[in-house]
């Protein structure tokens, strides 16, 4: 979705894009590139059967081992996905190669050894992200490690991931440009109007003065939610009136289901279970405090979804989004303490609600993909000149 | 002298099983027992339908022939409301043929709550209006009084025993567990501590379960089990001793342990062998305790059940799931009551089903086995979760009368 927007806002800079994407889907609203399909996969099979964007997925082989052929395999689409672009970059001369993460990082530094242009690494997670630990795939952060070392330029997503890259990696800090995500509020507003029927339960309570806190989120070690549920007993014992929504499914799901049990706190809790369309869209609008619990967050654009319809937000200092806010509440995710503190004193005041939902509200518009866009073009023209000089 | 007698005492039950019932369910479908459109586990009627052509059916056929049969074959069974209202709507003819076991006057029924549930623990009042309601129950289709009286589960401890002598009752059941019974012999009627008229029947667990539990287990060393072989067991245990009480449920027979592997025939032959000794008969319930003295005294400061290795309640408290889902649908009964609407008290009430919390078990061990057979869910986090939905489901109900159940 990032690269949706993004791709958007530099073509209307001035920007002439090949995309090359690991699946064939037809995309008839996208005219600003061309768009180049690496295999015949099915784009939905990346979330269901391989899962690809989740590391924990990956065999510990060698690229060179495997099969070009094996789609089930998420190498052999990796490998499948460098001969396509070694093929690619021979005919279309590239100015830049502009590569997204671990899985097209090998794919790039193909292209740069075969054209001699510059290469962009563009981290929008880190396996110390997805894992969240300091172990993960040793594949990966290899993977990683290379591509990073080989980057002209590297662009973070937040000053988080820089840090990561510079601490975990050892890449120097100069190398590394932080360019934030933003939020196209556009595609936010097309027509959703909230009638406050989905969650019709929490409505009622919100009637007898209950305060909705949400988080919308997968459920693993990454995300901290077990802080967050530690953090909920204590803000309950405090002030009864709250509500927790929590949307989402993934690993830790049980373990969250039974941590709130012991805590005594399970009457206070809705699990929804994975949601999409107006549910999820109802989620936003039904709370009044949005926490983004993470551990370890690159970005965090569900903060800026929750900032658009409304939310107050409390965020961990660990997610990068919250670099780019100010009219938001900031905590340590291991601070349950702060946690609780934070949600009893807004549930409590409402004129420190208000105050922190009109304030972010101002803030999330103002950050745009075209400001991002801008900040690449330029990055884009000093690795030109680097070269050529 | 009298005879030996066995004391065989079956329990039948079905749950209105929750469907899959979402965090959006909540507030607009009331219909948390209706899986209807569902082919999974969680429609009871088809459920029902099943297990009555698996179990109900050839087993009270059976049940009559053996009756008819032999005019010293009785038996003792217990049959839930919420297993008869079931059995009304999808099964009438069961009904029907329970009613004509019932007819023989060798067939005793058994006192208990109504909705199988566990509110002698959390709620006396409650616990007392599920009682009766069973006994109405049983009075309206089959016109007769109990005097003998089962806790949901086979739970047990020396208040019930006291609860149920104040209320004129003959006669309790519970598990005859080795811990309480140390050297003594569950082969006796025995009298509950500090009551003055009830006796006691102890469930003999090893007999019982090799029929309700071991019968179809290949790995175990007693397998095939024979009628002769049993018999031979059962003569043993009784020897110089009053009764066996072979306690178990009724879906042992045809459910539990399959057609195919022969238990009903295995009953059948074992009935008649039993009884071809002069020396032997059966008991119902009431008989027994009628005929004979007690030995002994019993004392149940715990709660003993006849689940899991354990026998005690951990299978429906022991995790705090159970706990906090109890805690919430207890804590509704005021506002529920006084609502005075019908509907909404009986769907209280079938959520207070034992059952339900049962399914949230995570003793996912030896006695898992056991446990995953009996949930209609793929785990018991789900069946909390729909659970929960469920409950939130009563208290929006409830709002449209006192504004009950705040959250």
């Amino acid at each position: 979705m990032a690269c949706y927007y993004m791709s958007k806002a530099l073509a209307a800079q001035g920007a002439s894009i090949d995309f090359v994407v690991p699946y064939s889907a037809p995309h008839p609203d996208i005219n600003w590139m061309r768009i180049h399909n690496a295999t015949g996969l099915d784009p939905l099979s990346k979330y269901s059967g391989l899962g690809a964007y989740d590391s924990k997925n990956v065999a510990t082989g060698e690229l060179s081992k495997a099969d070009a052929k094996n789609l089930k395999d998420i190498r052999g689409i990796q490998k499948c996905y460098v001969k396509y672009v070694e093929k690619l970059v021979k005919t279309i001369n590239p100015d830049v190669i502009h590569a997204h993460d671990w899985l097209t990082m090998e794919a790039g530094m193909r292209a740069k050894t075969i054209t001699h242009a510059p290469l962009v690494v563009h981290v929008h997670a880190t396996e110390f992200d997805r894992s969240g630990s300091d172990h993960g795939n040793s594949l990966v952060h290899e993977i990683e490690y290379q591509g990073l070392m080989m980057a002209d330029k590297i662009i973070a997503v937040s000053g988080i991931t820089k840090n990561i890259i510079m601490n975990k990696y050892g890449i120097p800090g100069d190398k590394i440009e932080v360019v934030h995500n933003a939020i196209d509020p556009e595609s936010l507003n097309d027509g959703y109007v909230y009638d406050g029927r989905t969650y019709r339960y929490l409505e009622a309570l919100r009637a007898d003065g209950y305060t909705i806190v949400s988080t919308i989120t997968r459920f693993t070690i990454q995300k901290g939610l077990t802080f967050m549920l530690q953090a909920a007993a204590k803000a309950i014992a405090q002030y009864d009136k709250l509500m927790f929504l929590l949307a989402g499914d993934g690993d830790q799901r049980d373990e969250l289901i039974e941590l709130a049990a012991d805590l005594g706190i399970s009457d206070h809790i809705i699990f929804t279970g994975f949601i999409r369309g107006k549910q999820w869209r109802d989620a936003y609008s039904v709370s009044d405090i949005f926490v983004m619990s993470s551990v370890s967050e690159p970005f965090g654009l569900t903060a800026l979804e929750a900032a658009h319809h409304g939310n107050a937000l409390i965020i961990t200092n660990q997610s990068g989004v919250s670099e780019v806010l100010d009219s938001i509440y900031k905590y340590d995710f291991w601070d349950e303490n702060k946690l609780a503190e934070q949600i009893v004193s807004i549930a409590k005041s409402p004129e420190l609600k208000e105050s922190l939902q009109k304030g972010v509200m101002r803030e999330y518009n103002r950050i745009s993909w075209n400001d991002a866009a801008t900040k690449m073009m330029k990055l884009y023209n000093s690795t030109r000149k680097g070269i050529e000089s | 002298m009298n005879k030996h007698g066995i004391v065989l005492y079956l329990h039948a039950h079905q749950p209105y099983r929750i469907r899959k019932y979402s965090a959006f369910d909540t507030t607009y479908n009331h219909d948390y027992f209706d899986g209807s459109d569902d082919d999974s586990g969680f429609n009871n009627e088809q459920i029902l339908r099943k297990i009555a052509d698996k179990s109900y059916r050839p087993m009270n056929a059976l049940l009559e022939k053996l009756l008819n049969k032999y005019p010293d074959f009785k038996i003792s069974l217990s049959l839930t409301g919420v297993f008869l209202e079931q059995i009304e709507k999808w099964a009438p003819d069961v009904l029907e043929s329970f009613k004509r076991l019932v007819k023989t006057g060798r067939v005793e029924i058994v006192s208990e709550t109504y909705y199988h549930s566990l509110a002698f623990f959390y709620n006396r009042e409650e616990f007392e209006q599920q009682v009766e309601a069973h006994r109405q129950k049983i009075r309206d289709i089959f016109g007769i009084e109990m005097e003998v009286f089962r806790n949901t589960e086979l739970s047990y401890n020396n208040d019930l025993a006291k609860w149920a002598d104040d209320h004129g009752y003959k006669g309790i059941l519970a598990e005859g567990w080795d811990p309480i019974l140390d050297w003594r012999s569950p082969n006796y009627v025995y009298k509950p501590v500090n009551t003055n008229n009830i006796r006691l029947l102890m469930k003999n667990y090893r007999l019982s379960d090799d029929i309700a539990f071991r019968f179809s287990d290949r790995s175990w060393s007693s397998w095939p089990l024979s009628a002769d072989t049993y018999n031979d067991w059962v003569n043993m245990s009784a020897t110089d001793k009053s009764i066996v009480n072979l306690f178990m449920d009724y879906e042992t027979f045809g459910e539990h342990q399959w057609k195919d592997t022969g238990i009903f025939d295995f009953y059948e032959s074992f009935v008649g062998k039993w009884l071809n000794n002069p020396a032997n008969t059966f008991f119902t319930v009431s008989e027994a305790v009628k005929t004979f003295e007690p030995v002994g005294e019993i004392s149940m400061q715990n709660t003993v059940t006849w689940a899991d290795t354990e026998r005690d309640l951990t299978a429906w408290t022991g995790n705090s799931m159970q706990r906090e889902s109890l805690r919430y649908i207890y804590d509704l009964e005021k506002d529920v009551v006084n609502s005075g609407d019908v509907n909404l008290i009986s769907d209280w009430r079938k959520l207070q089903a034992s059952d339900h919390f049962y399914y949230m078990c995570t003793k996912w061990f030896k006695d898992g086995d056991v446990h995953a057979y009996f949930s209609p869910y793929s785990s018991p986090y789900d069946a909390f979760l729909y659970y929960m939905n469920a409950m939130r489901d009563i208290r929006w109900r409830l709002r449209g009368y006192n504004n009950g159940g705040s959250k």
